[in-house]
């Protein structure tokens, strides 16, 4: 009854995989063609306004960041306003190693970035998860807070509220230099380390284990009823959404070739939050959307009104907060089951 | 290793799941006093009593929601006082709630799914896609097939009925294939023309289950159940045969009373 069945031909699917219930769940890992516009798009950015790739690179590691978001909110649940603390763990870990001379070669940098926001996560996700609500959206700003002052105080390392300037990178595989006239190399960089993530993340949400965190989020008293180890996978989730955090930290302090306190800021964890809710949290690429979406809002309302640009974002949050729950994604979608002929139900 | 001698407490027994002298206090609440009971194997065993008698504290005693103040829970003679919800139900023990606990943005096929792949301990798995384990997919729809569910099985379940949603959540326990299952007023906000759906569900379950049923509907009861436990004031007052049970004048005093008769009178 329960033998594995071989994944693969049409011939060996029973009755009950006909299902459109079953065809929904078999095929939901599938690439879909649309998928491949954000990067289509971002290469043609690349070679139609050679003028912004540092906001490009800006704008990718801002994706990445709210990517690892979408994986801790998102789909686990974890209600955060810390996530900082992981960007800048990841960020000072790649800054400091650079500023001594200690190790510049930028892509096992990264990697080292990942490393030491993943402990640092697995650490403080080992306490923190053990809460929920607002005492875990406490903590977890209490935890950025604690790094932001460790960074401040260690100054003798950190270079304290000045932070670290002028960091130098190594070529990218020893070729590409990072020019800060010219982002080509940072851009193109940034992209492939968003692509590799990317896909990390998207195999992990559609694997089992994504399910039972999208089970957690939805219902945690049920899943400890069936059985699910549910704080071992939520410590694992967080561990998983600070690695890649610190990815992007580490990536802002390479494009940026400096490093400083801000990485740590409550403001940066706000916005990061504030583009996974604009774009839609929970489905992958709400982080695409809703940085684009933040960064393009940013620099329109910003010229219209210089001074209370803010003002303009806060009612457009208060608007998506009534009408459109689920971000500029979930409102596409709503929008698209209206207008699609309804299906007739089986 | 199982070195016989006093201290060897495991003890060979016919029952599935047992409590010896089971006690949880809250404050100067008796929440459950003292409660020895037996389940046996395929059993179909009701727990009545009045509202506030402690029957749902029992249940999360035995399911290792709370721990007790007092007293052993055991499961096929092996002590499992000392172990969390989840491990229970690894070892056999499931339940429904008296108030849904459903996922409910997800797909009436997903809620049942997330419980197998639990079971199947494939819930861990990073890599490989959800969507290529055609075996828990298959046997999760054949599951809601049996039960009757397939026609909603791509719903959400928050778009479902409320008497269907009971029958996801029984879905849920049966998927996680228990040898004792734990229901706790599974008909409870269902209206009485959809009831007759879930008890068709619970009579058509496996006779390998034990199945305890925490019921309100005393037709249900004496339609369902072979034996009967009264609990009162948090200690068990009574147990038998239905039959037993309600010619006893006592349990008929204290809870059973006016409506008893009227049912009866029905049935």
């Amino acid at each position: 009854m329960s033998a594995a069945a071989p994944p693969a031909t049409p011939a060996a699917v029973t009755a009950p995989l006909d299902h459109p219930a079953a065809r929904a769940l078999t095929g939901r890992h599938r690439f879909r063609w649309w998928e491949a516009l954000p990067w289509l798009l971002a290469i043609g950015f690349y070679f139609t306004f050679p003028q912004y790739l540092g906001f490009g690179a800006e704008l990718l590691t801002t994706i990445l960041f709210a990517l690892s978001l979408d994986l801790a909110l998102g789909y686990a649940g974890i209600i955060t306003l810390g996530h900082a603390a992981f960007f800048g763990t990841g960020a000072y870990a790649v800054g400091m190693l650079a500023y001594y001379n200690l190790w510049t070669e930028p892509i096992t940098s990264v990697l080292l970035a990942a490393l030491a926001a993943a402990v640092i996560g697995f650490a403080s996700g080992l306490v923190l998860l053990r809460t929920k609500g607002l005492t875990l959206l406490m903590l977890t700003i209490c935890i950025m807070a604690l790094l932001q002052e460790g960074a401040n105080m260690a100054r003798a390392y950190t270079g304290g509220f000045d932070g670290l300037p002028g960091l130098s990178i190594a070529p990218v595989f020893g070729r590409f230099e990072f020019n800060p006239l010219y982002a080509n190399t940072q851009y193109l960089y940034a992209l492939g380390v968003l692509l590799v993530c990317f896909l990390f993340v998207r195999t992990l949400v559609y694997s089992p284990f994504g399910q039972s965190l999208t089970g957690i989020r939805e219902n945690l008293l049920r899943m400890h009823a069936v059985g699910s180890p549910v704080r071992l996978r939520l410590v694992i989730c967080y561990t998983i959404s600070a690695a890649i955090a610190g990815i992007a930290g580490g990536l802002w302090a390479q494009t940026n070739a400096y490093v400083n306190l801000s990485a740590f800021d409550l403001d940066r964890a706000a916005t990061v939050l504030i583009i996974l809710i604009l774009g839609g949290y929970g489905r992958l690429y709400g982080a695409f959307i809703g940085a684009v979406a933040y960064l393009a809002l940013e620099h329109f309302l910003a010229r219209v009104y210089p001074t209370a640009w803010q003002l303009g974002l806060g009612l457009l949050l208060v608007l998506i907060a009534l009408f459109a729950r689920n971000g500029i994604l979930g409102l596409g979608d709503t929008l698209w089951r209206r207008l699609a002929p309804r299906r007739v139900a089986s | 290793m199982a070195a016989p001698g006093p201290k060897a407490r495991r003890i060979v027994s016919e029952f599935r799941l047992e409590t010896r002298g089971l006690s949880r206090n809250f404050g100067a609440l008796k929440a459950v006093q003292q409660i020895d009971f037996k389940l046996g194997a395929g059993a179909r065993h009701a727990l009545i009593g009045p509202n506030g008698a402690g029957k749902t504290t029992f249940i999360n005693l035995l399911t290792g929601v709370l721990s007790p103040t007092q007293g052993s829970v055991w499961l096929a003679g092996r002590d499992i006082t000392a172990k969390a919800q989840a491990e229970r139900v690894k070892l056999g023990i499931a339940r429904t709630f008296q108030i849904n606990r459903l996922f409910r943005g997800l797909s009436v096929l997903e809620n049942v799914c997330i419980a197998v792949t639990e079971r199947v301990g494939a819930a861990g798995s990073m890599i490989y896609p959800a969507g290529r384990r055609t075996d828990i997919i298959a046997e999760s729809m054949q599951l809601l097939q049996t039960l009757k569910l397939g026609d909603v099985a791509r719903r959400r379940v928050s778009e479902l009925p409320y008497g269907r949603q009971r029958l996801v959540e029984l879905a849920i326990t049966i998927g996680l294939k228990p040898e004792v299952l734990l229901l706790d007023e599974p008909a409870a906000g269902v209206p009485s023309a959809e009831s007759h759906i879930i008890l068709d569900a619970i009579e058509g379950l496996p006779q390998t289950i034990a199945v305890l049923i925490i019921e309100h509907d005393m037709d249900v009861v004496f339609r369902f159940a072979k034996r009967v436990t009264v609990m009162v004031s948090g200690a068990i007052f009574a147990e038998g045969t239905p039959r037993e049970i309600e010619a006893n004048p006592e349990v008929r005093a204290v809870y059973l009373g006016q409506s008893f008769d009227q049912k009866a009178g029905h049935g």
